[in-house]
């Protein structure tokens, strides 16, 4: 089962007159691993509410051939596109196992929702070696650490078994190690899946993006390798402003605002 | 490639052991309760106590739903007095029929009183039927409550307006049984309720009978509820509670998971309210309107609205204390009934039950602690 590619035509996302989106097109083949970066208020976590269908949009997002604009969230989740938010959401009471359980569960028929749950399932078990949760699956998810609640969204999206993964800025506050973790976990997810990652931290972009787009008020700056990209002069003024430094590796990490 | 599992680490599916104490607490304390409910309490109460106990199991076994839509679903219901009502009214007007046709009548005796014509409501003609009568008892709170709820969780409709929007419909209902005074009694309700499927209320004999039958309902439902908590439908309520849009994002549509909840929990008030009437002899607009609606939460929200348990013993013992106290203080009850109900809300919201827990888990704690080592490693695999 190889992920299916995203195809993004034209895509406007207006709030009260305000463009957050304008014109946005996108090709994401299947197996990418595509980092989409830019500055404060450029589009991108917008560009993912529209796909996901949180936010209103116009134009066309094609996932498989099937157009996602228009449907409730919970279809295009299950259509197989899955997301995290910049501020890890799990459920804090429930235990790891049982996050990840129903994470698997949006298909299964009313009678298994009211029995018990009796061992754990295949793909639970694998999400969690994955994650390397495995010793924390009865402990409740809101006492993991930062960087273990992201790693149990990133499973819990394994196990959705999405096609489609869009992460948002998932190694904010992670320390040198966990990114590290993450960025191999990202690797071995992507492949079977299309990984979007939304990041700010371009050290983390330069170890493991395999593409890149770059989002600039509301619109497509520059996309290609990451070599490309930091080559690119339009990219360089927009993070350094007018002048041109020769050190591309010099692109500062965007703040938060 | 990817998700490539080296066989290192190999998972128990099996449970991990349980003491023996743990395995039976469940079942256990059923059986206590049981015991309890259907064994001692017949024997040492008086016939007048133990009928006002099953006057206060009526409103735990509303408890219970609450439990279900509040606890674990976070639906703040503060109208199932519209449910209980509904349940109410049902089994009292087939009462009403019965016993006018025991005394050779074709009408209740208000109608007699009040009405306006020598002919039964049309309405009321299928409630001669037993069975239908107790079809709708749970089945119209669940229809009415099922409609209700498509309308308004589809509409993202939550929190306090969907608290201030169950109770209005508790008010319109009350408002409207009073304005019926020719059909439904109005103020005054439906009274003076003399037998139960052939069974005279007025013999002590039967009332214990209307006893033993609202505590083995209670103890059905607390069963059916548990169930509903341990199934993975009560874990996938938790998370709605918590965290309705991220289980959207999973999937799911969170309308649908309220629904259920609420639903069963109307089918329950429902049920309770046709029980109450055998129990009590009377139903009536006050019995249903706003303030009742408040006291079937606040029992729950002081017992612990997560815990069946605690929502179940908060229900009894706050019936209880309304029924002391309100004899020595009738004004003063519906002052003490907000305040339990802030108090319990704002400083303890797992309630009694919580604190309970708290104990537990603080003497399993320091039994453990010096044996503790498993040390999250946050590795990946």
């Amino acid at each position: 089962m190889s992920g299916l590619g995203l195809i993004v035509r034209d895509l406007r996302v207006t709030f009260d007159g305000f463009k957050a989106v304008d014109g946005v097109d996108l090709d994401i083949r299947p197996g990418d691993l595509r980092f989409l970066i830019g500055p404060n208020g450029a589009g991108k976590t917008t560009l993912v509410d529209a796909v996901t269908g949180l936010v209103k949009a116009t134009g066309s997002v094609r996932f498989g051939g099937e157009e996602l604009l228009g449907k409730p969230v919970h279809r295009i989740a299950r259509m197989g596109i899955g997301r995290t938010f910049q501020t890890a959401t799990v459920f804090e009471e429930l235990t790891v196992l049982q996050n990840l359980d129903i994470a698997a569960g949006a298909k299964r028929g009313p009678l298994t929702m009211l029995r018990r749950r009796k061992g754990t399932p295949e793909p639970v078990t694998k999400a969690l070696e994955t994650t390397g949760l495995t010793d924390l699956r009865d402990r409740p998810a809101g006492v993991l650490a930062h960087g273990q609640k992201q790693w149990l969204e990133i499973g819990m999206l394994l196990v959705q078994d999405v096609k489609l993964l869009l992460l948002d800025e998932p190694v904010a506050g992670m320390s040198h190690d966990e990114r590290e973790a993450t960025g191999e976990l990202l690797q071995r997810v992507s492949g079977d899946h299309t990984v979007v990652v939304i990041e700010h931290d371009m050290d983390f972009m330069r170890s493991f993006a395999r593409s890149v787009t770059v989002l600039h008020a509301g619109k497509i700056l520059s996309e290609g390798t990451v070599t490309e990209v930091q080559a690119d002069a339009k990219v360089q003024e927009v993070y350094l402003g007018r002048a041109s430094e020769p050190e591309p590796a010099a692109i500062p990490v965007a703040e938060e605002a | 490639m990817t998700t490539t599992t080296s066989p290192t680490k190999t998972t128990s599916v099996a449970q991990p052991s349980v003491s023996l104490l743990e395995r039976f607490r469940v079942p256990g304390a059923f059986l206590l309760g049981a015991v309890l409910l259907l064994g001692i309490a017949p024997l040492v109460l008086s016939d007048f106590r133990l009928n006002l106990l099953a006057k206060y199991l009526c409103y735990a076994i509303v408890a219970v739903g609450v439990s279900l839509a509040w606890g674990r679903g976070g639906l703040l219901v503060l109208g199932q007095g519209v449910f209980f009502g509904l349940g109410g009214y049902a089994m009292a007007m087939h009462l009403k029929l019965a016993d006018a046709a025991d005394t050779g009548q074709t009408l209740p005796d208000f109608m007699q009183l009040y009405g306006t014509s020598d002919a039964l409501p049309w309405w009321w003609k299928p409630f001669a039927n037993p069975a239908f009568a107790l079809a709708v008892t749970v089945l119209l709170p669940m229809a009415v409550a099922a409609l209700l709820g498509f309308l308004v969780f589809r509409r993202r409709v939550k929190g306090a307006y969907f608290a201030i929007l169950s109770q209005a419909l508790a008010a319109a209902l009350s408002i409207w049984l009073i304005g019926q005074q020719a059909t439904t009694g109005g103020t005054n309700g439906l009274t003076d309720i003399q037998g139960f499927f052939g069974y005279s209320l007025n013999d002590p004999v039967n009332q214990r009978m209307v006893y033993f039958i609202i505590a083995a309902v209670l103890l059905l439902l607390m069963a059916a509820a548990r169930q509903l908590f341990v199934s993975r439908y009560g874990e996938l309520l938790i998370a709605v509670r918590d965290s309705e849009e991220r289980v959207r994002f999973l999937g799911y549509n969170p309308a649908n998971v309220k629904l259920v909840a609420y639903v069963v929990a109307a089918g329950m008030a429902g049920l309770a309210g046709a029980l109450f009437v055998p129990a009590v002899g009377i139903i009536s607009p006050a019995l249903i309107g706003i303030v009742p609606s408040i006291g079937f939460v606040v029992g729950a929200a002081v017992g612990g609205r997560a815990s069946l348990v605690g929502a179940v013993l908060g229900a009894i013992a706050v019936a209880w204390a309304q029924s002391t106290l309100s004899d020595a203080f009738p004004a003063a009850w519906t002052y003490l009934q907000g305040l339990l109900l802030v108090l319990a809300v704002g400083f303890l919201p797992g309630g009694l039950a919580s604190l309970v827990t708290l104990l537990r888990n603080r003497r399993t704690q320091t039994r453990t602690t010096p044996t503790a080592s498993t040390a999250p490693t946050g590795e990946t695999a």
